[in-house]
């Protein structure tokens, strides 16, 4: 299976949950398209294919998941050893006052990966306010929404396996 | 004047977007093959054409979301509506849980279950079954999402098996997904 998902949760060939997930190949392969939609797009828009790799990286280690903390470190660095000026696969580093944008495109990332819960149409506002069109800002929550299943089904994945 | 929700309720709200829908009539190509995933007997709901901004995510989206929720074999309809509930609940996407314990609902032929879900979280008085999937799905809803062998031998100890484990997993981590959506990109408002 070369799918990102089980390659991270580091899935064997055989056993229950191997053939759990045969059943569900279908799904399984759609996951993986919606990864490369999210992260791969043809069309990237105003929001780049490196910092969609350094923001998955960022919201891999919020969520302290290893096998995806190196599949999107791997991905940052393809992209070249300077795809990342502002370190925004660093949970612990904002981006400063001469890149607004994406200092608001991180405040979005955190606070919906931490605490959705949270999110008001204020929040919103902020990343219109900091430049971002309405295509932008949709793909950016598309990004958020998706890497957060990701992890998660990551996650459950990696446990399930271990008892095999 | 519609006012916007803020509690849970099984009465589905109306959603209105932050973001301003695509316009079908002037969508650029790649945003009409997109619109052609969903289904063409309704009216495209806003949701769905602020999602068309980006329609490469979206072309997608309604069969995986479909599959997750309806495909054959494994974890059973309710069960799946109550992963998608218990995410929605964490996140407070009062749209998404609506929906989502509505269906529960009528699949079960009676409302007490997400009554109390509603009121009392996880402290709701459940079956141990049912509780068991809730306190999966919400704990699995939190950040860093909280799984550990613990977690799914309390499944296998009320009898799923690893197909219902892992269907479980995709509808209540697709919650996660759909909550981050609706619930910043629009807000549920009454439909008065």
């Amino acid at each position: 299976m070369a799918h990102v998902i089980e390659t991270a949760a580091n899935v064997s060939d055989s056993g229950a949950l191997f053939e759990a997930l045969t059943m569900r190949g279908k799904l399984m392969d759609l996951t993986e398209q919606s990864h490369d939609a999210a992260l791969l797009p043809s069309d990237e828009g105003g929001v780049p294919r490196a910092a969609r790799a350094a923001l998955a990286c960022r919201m891999a280690k919020i969520c302290r998941q290893a096998g995806l903390v190196s599949h999107y470190q791997a991905l940052l660095e393809s992209y070249g050893a300077d795809a990342d000026p502002h370190r925004l696969a660093d949970p612990d580093a904002t981006p400063g006052a001469d890149a607004p944008r994406l200092a608001a495109m991180v405040t979005y990332v955190d606070l919906v990966t931490r605490s959705p819960k949270d999110a008001t149409k204020a929040d919103i506002e902020a990343l219109r306010e900091a430049g971002l069109v309405d295509a932008d800002i949709v793909r950016l929550a598309g990004l958020v929404a998706f890497v957060n299943y990701q992890l998660r089904v990551t996650a459950v994945l990696s446990v399930m396996g271990e008892t095999q | 004047m519609s006012r916007v929700i803020h509690k849970f309720t099984t009465r589905i709200p109306t959603w209105r977007p932050h973001v301003t829908p695509v316009d079908f009539d002037n969508a650029n190509e790649a945003q009409r093959e997109a619109l052609k995933e969903t289904p063409s007997n309704t009216k495209i709901s806003d949701y769905v054409l602020v999602l068309a901004h980006d329609p490469e995510s979206l072309r997608i989206r309604t069969s995986l979301f479909n599959g997750i929720m309806y495909d054959k074999g494994g974890l059973c309809r309710e069960e799946r509506e109550l992963g998608a509930v218990a995410a929605s609940v964490v996140n407070r996407c009062i749209y998404c849980a609506a929906v989502h314990a509505h269906r529960y609902n009528n699949i079960v032929g009676d409302d007490a279950v997400m009554k109390d879900i509603f009121l009392r979280g996880k402290e709701a008085e459940l079956d141990e079954r049912t509780r068991a999937i809730l306190r999966f799905g919400m704990r699995l809803s939190e950040t860093p999402p909280n799984v550990d062998q613990s977690d799914i031998q309390a499944l296998r100890d009320v009898g799923l098996d690893e197909q219902e484990i892992l269907d479980l997993t995709l509808s209540t981590t697709l919650f996660g997904w759909a909550n981050r959506l609706m619930h910043t990109l629009g807000e549920p408002v009454s439909n008065a």
